[in-house]
């Protein structure tokens, strides 16, 4: 009638190789889970790239819906000073306590910015996010008396479940919550891709006029996944904070923020798993080319950039999808295009 | 005298110098198919843009089922039962043709279960019902990018009876459609309008589509309607031969 087209449907992107796929991220999360065993002198690096990966996860949700933000540690220094203010204030709080304050902290950040930014766009929108988040960093750096200046403060050691840890099982405690948090908030973030309210998130991306024709307001819908992605960093901010038991105000300083959207395309923009594999490398690359080459490692990171993005604009998940799927034989086109990864 | 399902008063509107809506008054009933025509630049799609709040009258007022809905932005008038297929398809380009229905779907529904999948929803039979009215129920898995301009025309207007709509404004429903399959196209459409009940308004510009599937027809000249009527009495009258349709079919 109308010209149907006489190709078959485009395959799901990754639907090939899902089983292979979750296998590997199996056997990801067990390498991860021994690592204390096994090279427990890495326990503490992988800490702080799971840290880092939750935050960066929060701007891979923007970039779902082609936002671009370059404020984001914002929401990952928010929570990180919540927790440790929450510590100052009630000394022997509890992790959980000090989690959640950052998080509330980060929320409250992200719906106060949020209301303001989701108006724009774009460059504005990313230079406006950088512009909070320079805001946020001096007033850190200038009420020296409350946050500590340039110094930072302390976050002193939470309890954990009302228990009083040595450093060596604190950090232990610290590490398997930051794999249980990747894994649970990695699982929603790809459920809520895939749920109403995520596609219509990442609508924005293609067409706001008709999300206003559908009777909604592409504001409110940015600010949903604003939220969430606020929610990420501060989890993220929460955890670093904790891990390193300083809070200071370099956490929201532009380099992390830049940092992030860097992990982001590094992992694969958009992808979850990306998020993670992208903090792990770049903080693998970070320091031990900072370690043999100390002058040049900013400049290697930078080229291998270039040539991610000029060869393989999928990330390193796009590479890994690519193997993954010359690897596993075609079966029958996908009926559905799915969402996340 | 009953409440119209949509009436204006008194609507106008100038771009700079150009008049697109003149003391604009007019009732369109429910259950009728009113095809809007004239030469370009009349103000047809003006008039649609005003009646769904994406652009605002300079004065006058629009009235839906007896309520003033002028002030209100385009989604608050959706939400009251007016929806609005495009010229271009408003689509959203790296979903399929059933995600956008399901999208929808979801929209009028208000579902906010971050745990539920999009493809699971409770209305997703509904939406496949709705593809396969339009005629498109074989490409319900494609994504909208890779489809035909006039499948994307037919999805879009699939995406707007999702909504459940009252009334539905359509701007060129064929418009990119091959002319060989303009009346297929705007058949599938009329039956599927009588099927879910809507009424609809519809501004195009192919003669042979307006004489066999309009209702009532309204003639727009220079921000104003200049007649309006049957098609057998609008396509006849000389002025409607002269200043529309052209020496080409007179």
């Amino acid at each position: 009638m109308t010209g149907h087209s006489t190709s078959s449907p485009r395959p799901a992107p990754g639907s090939r190789g899902l089983p292979l796929r979750s296998l590997l991220t199996a056997l990801g999360v067990l390498a991860l889970a021994v690592i204390p065993v096994m090279a427990p002198g890495l326990q503490l690096l992988v800490n702080l790239a799971l840290a880092k990966g939750l935050a960066v996860l929060g701007v891979t949700v923007l970039l779902r819906a082609g936002q671009v933000s370059f404020g984001h540690a914002l929401f990952f220094g928010v929570s990180a000073y919540a927790g440790a203010f929450c510590v100052a204030a009630l000394p022997g709080a509890d992790l959980v306590l000090v989690l959640v304050a950052g998080v509330i902290g980060a929320a409250l950040a992200g719906l106060l910015v949020g209301l303001f930014v989701v108006r724009y766009r774009g460059i504005f929108f990313g230079m406006l996010n950088l512009a909070f988040s320079m805001i946020f960093w001096s007033i850190l750096e200038k009420f020296y008396h409350v946050t500590g200046g340039a110094d930072g403060i302390r976050l002193d050691r939470p309890t954990v479940l009302g228990m009083e840890l040595g450093r060596g099982a604190f950090e232990l405690v610290l590490f398997y919550l930051a794999i249980a948090l990747v894994l649970g908030l990695g699982w929603f973030t790809l459920r809520w891709f895939a749920s109403p309210v995520g596609q219509l998130f990442q609508t924005i991306k293609t067409n706001e006029t008709r999300l206003e024709y559908l009777g909604l307001s592409p504001r409110r819908v940015l600010l949903s996944g604003y939220l969430l992605s606020a929610v990420l960093c501060g989890v993220g901010g929460s955890l670093m904070g904790m891990t390193q038991g300083v809070v200071t105000p370099e956490y929201v300083w532009w380099v992390r923020s830049a940092e992030m959207v860097f992990i982001a395309v590094l992992g694969g923009a958009g992808s979850v798993r990306g998020a993670f594999v992208g903090a792990l490398i770049y903080e693998m690359v970070r320091v031990y080319a900072s370690a043999f080459a100390g002058d040049i490692w900013q400049m290697l990171l930078g080229a291998f950039l270039l040539v991610i993005i000029l060869f393989a604009p999928g990330g390193i998940m796009g590479i890994l999808d690519g193997l993954m799927r010359r690897a596993t034989p075609a079966r029958a086109p996908a009926r559905t295009k799915e969402a996340g990864q | 005298m009953t409440t119209p399902l949509l009436e204006t008063r008194n609507l106008t509107i100038r771009f700079g110098g150009v008049i697109a809506a003149n003391d604009v008054s007019m009732r369109i009933e429910a259950g009728r198919n009113l095809a809007i025509i004239g030469p370009n630049g009349a103000g047809k799609t003006t008039f649609l843009n005003i009646c769904t709040g994406w652009i605002k009258p300079r004065e006058g007022q629009v009235l839906f089922e007896g309520l003033d809905i002028t002030p209100l932005p385009p989604r608050k008038i959706v939400a009251r039962g007016v929806a609005r297929a495009f010229q271009i398809p408003q689509l959203f380009t790296e979903h399929t043709a059933l995600e956008n229905l399901l999208i929808a779907a979801a929209a009028r529904e208000g579902l906010r279960n971050p745990l539920q999948n999009l493809h699971q929803i409770r209305q997703r039979d509904e939406m496949m019902h709705l593809l396969e009215m339009v005629n498109c129920a074989d490409v319900a898995h494609r994504v909208v990018v890779e489809l035909s301009e006039g499948q994307r025309k037919l999805i879009d207007i699939a995406v707007a009876l999702a909504l459940k709509p009252r009334l539905l404004l359509m701007d060129e429903p064929t418009s990119g459609v091959a002319s060989s399959q303009k009346h297929e196209v705007m058949e599938i459409l009329v039956g599927a309008l009588a099927q879910a009940g809507v009424t609809s308004v519809f501004v195009e510009h192919d003669m042979g589509i307006v004489s066999r599937h309009a209702d009532e027809v309204a003639v727009w000249n220079t921000g104003r309607v200049q007649l309006r009527g049957t098609p057998a009495e609008i396509l006849e009258h000389p002025d409607v031969i002269r200043d529309v349709i052209g020496e080409e079919i007179a």
